[in-house]
């Protein structure tokens, strides 16, 4: 699923439905090679100020049924793979046997549940084995390998967190994210994306050199649209661009 | 590590460690004799254990029935959070920790966490929703003197389920040098048995002392539930006593119907958040509500898993008082006993003094007194004027 993959992430329904497929589809064309796409909560205990900010405006206005109506209309237009990202309580609210067929009928390919680590995530997997759906399990610096081994065996690819904290830019990458990067690669079989802290061609560049099979960008582009608004797209361009040179 | 199907361990990978981390340290720790020991020094010594359990006489002759108090009101630091912030930030130092966080919501456990950082040498950073900085000013100051950080949390609805996203946002970052000390039975596994086993010292206490003072065991016993450690802590060890009725009170704000409330057992439904699965006010995208109480210590929208799990069972009940109710019976105890009642706790004599009028004059009522009301003269000054 990814391979020297550059990973951009929207938050869902942010500042609307139409908007958010139009970021999505621009970011794609200008190079990113899977698109990540949040579902806003209200208490999203991972995530740093800007992506707070972000759930806070997209919450508003919003129900679940938006997050598949943007997968609906990304899916239209693009066939780059679709991540959806979530906490996992919209998730248990709507039932998830009814999450997972309403997503995966909607186009996305894989679910990654941010607060649920593979021990509770019994019902999920079976349920995304039955429909068709990948899973992407998160991986830290501090994860034990025996936990890595789990991980990696239920992971269409493992979402690795650069660092301890949550999301948001910062101007270093850690290096607990190069270490617990090769240390991962060593372990696991399936592809690693590199996560959290990434928002520039630079580090991107780094990351990727180190062995990382994709990285993910969320806050940068999140910041620009809590500037910007819907008048983000060229940014949201521009952005996609520089990063995807740290790839290439 | 669940009880039934609630409770669990629904945090970020990173947070797995540092849980089982806690969770070996205590199962190392809660059986050792030289660490019961000096929990049993410091709960005696300094905190002011064993807390009478006083007949309340003129409210019983008022009433109808035989009301006790168990008077958590009298601890160092004015309610029951004491109990359990001496043992974690015992148990934070056997585990090397040098700092210790946690949420607040009245600021009752912030003031006991900054007690037991300053008692036992730890430094403490205590997160406030905005809201309840504003409303429980007298208490953030006390958090000062004791040489705690206080940071008010502007994020959400600036309450204390907004301290709590914003404490394990700081665990993430600083776990390997900081334990998150929570204040209630709730959180990630081991999170909610860690803070029931040090509450239970209310309920073995009153246990002893009732049957001294009738002879029996209660009819019932009543508290308040917010998270629900103070309920959890009486109500433990009367479980297998199956005479004994358990009644946790909610917050039912200005009225369940108008939705401005925080009684989650009474009329929430399954929910994951803050790493537990239990009872929550949410609403059908799985968005967590703004809630209410006129106490800021029972505004949250959730409740610990071991009560969700004794609601199922039906072991326990589950009740709500409005914000009226609760303030009726804050006049009443102060006027007829004396004793002026947190807001959380009037929320409990609230219900006992409902439920003794359909009682015998002999029937017994154990009342968990959890706290002691100086906190709330502000709000209660504003609400009589």
């Amino acid at each position: 699923m990814i391979d020297r993959s550059l990973i951009v992430f929207f938050t869902a329904s942010y500042p609307s439905v139409e908007k958010t497929v139009e970021f999505m589809l621009t970011s794609a064309e200008a190079g990113a090679d899977v698109i990540e796409l949040g579902v806003p909560f209200s208490d999203p205990v991972a995530d740093g100020k800007t992506i707070q900010e972000s759930y806070v405006r997209a919450l508003r206005n919003f129900r679940v049924e938006q997050v598949f109506e943007i997968a609906r209309g990304f899916r239209k237009e693009c066939e780059k793979p679709l991540v959806i990202m979530s906490y996992y309580n919209p998730i248990y609210r709507r039932g998830v046997k009814g999450f997972v067929e309403k997503a995966y009928e909607s186009g996305a390919d894989a679910l990654l549940v941010v607060d649920l680590p593979y021990d509770e995530a019994e019902e999920l997997v079976e349920t995304c084995n039955d429909v068709g759906m990948k899973n992407v399990f998160l991986a830290a610096p501090n994860t034990s390998e025996e936990r890595l081994r789990a991980i990696d065996e239920l992971s269409a690819f493992i979402y690795l967190v650069s660092t301890y904290g949550v999301t948001g830019e910062r101007r270093e990458i850690s290096p607990l994210a190069f270490e617990a990067l090769k240390r991962v690669k060593n372990v696991c079989k399936k592809p690693v994306a590199v996560g959290f802290g990434v928002s520039r061609a630079d580090h991107v560049r780094q990351l990727i050199e180190a062995g990382a099979d994709g990285v993910v960008v969320g806050s940068a582009f999140i910041r620009i649209i809590n500037e910007k608004g819907g008048n983000a797209v060229e940014d949201i361009r521009e952005l996609t661009l520089n990063l995807k040179s740290g790839v290439s | 590590m669940k009880f039934g199907e609630f409770g669990g361990r629904y945090v970020p990978e990173v947070l797995i460690p540092p849980l089982e981390e806690l969770e070996r340290a205590y199962e190392e720790l809660k059986d050792d004799d030289r660490f019961k020991e000096e929990l049993d020094y410091y709960l005696k010594n300094y905190a002011g254990r064993p807390t009478p359990l006083y007949f309340a006489r003129n409210l019983s002759r008022e009433v109808g029935a035989k009301i006790y108090l168990k008077r958590e009101d009298l601890l160092h630091g004015g309610a029951h959070k004491i109990n359990n912030t001496i043992g974690q930030a015992l148990l934070a130092k056997f585990m090397g920790k040098t700092r210790i966080i946690a949420e607040t919501g009245a600021g009752q456990h912030g003031v006991a966490t900054a007690m037991a950082a300053a008692l036992l040498g730890l430094e403490a950073e205590i997160y406030m929703g905005a809201e309840d900085y504003e409303r429980q000013k007298m208490n953030v100051f006390r958090m000062r003197l004791l040489g705690a950080r206080v940071t008010a949390v502007e994020s959400g609805s600036m309450t204390l389920k907004d301290a709590i996203n914003e404490a394990l946002r700081d665990w993430v970052e600083s776990f390997e040098y900081t334990h998150y000390l929570i204040g209630s039975v709730v959180g990630p596994h081991p999170f909610p048995t860690i803070v029931r086993d040090f509450q239970s010292v209310i309920g073995v206490e009153a246990k002893k002392q009732i049957i001294g003072a009738e002879g029996r065991l209660p009819d019932v016993i009543v508290a308040c539930v917010g998270g629900g450690s103070n309920a959890m802590g009486i109500f433990y060890p009367f479980l297998r006593d199956e005479d004994v009725r358990l009644i946790g009170v909610e917050a039912a704000g200005k009225g369940i119907e108008t939705g401005k409330h925080s009684a989650s057992l009474t009329a929430g439904s399954k929910g994951v958040l803050h790493g537990m699965l239990s009872y929550f006010l949410h609403n059908e995208n799985g968005m967590m509500l703004d809630t209410h109480s006129i106490s800021a210590g029972l505004d949250y929208p959730g409740v610990g898993p071991e009560h969700a799990y004794l609601k199922e069972v039906e072991r326990c009940e589950y009740v709500a008082v409005k914000d009226d109710e609760a303030l009726d019976a804050f006049m009443t105890l102060s006027k007829l006993e004396g004793i002026i009642p947190a807001l959380e706790s009037a929320h409990a004599v609230a219900y006992a003094i409902k439920m003794a009028e359909e009682m015998d004059r002999d029937d017994v009522i154990v009342v968990n007194l959890s706290g002691r009301g100086d906190k709330d003269m502000g709000i209660v000054m504003e609400r009589i004027a």
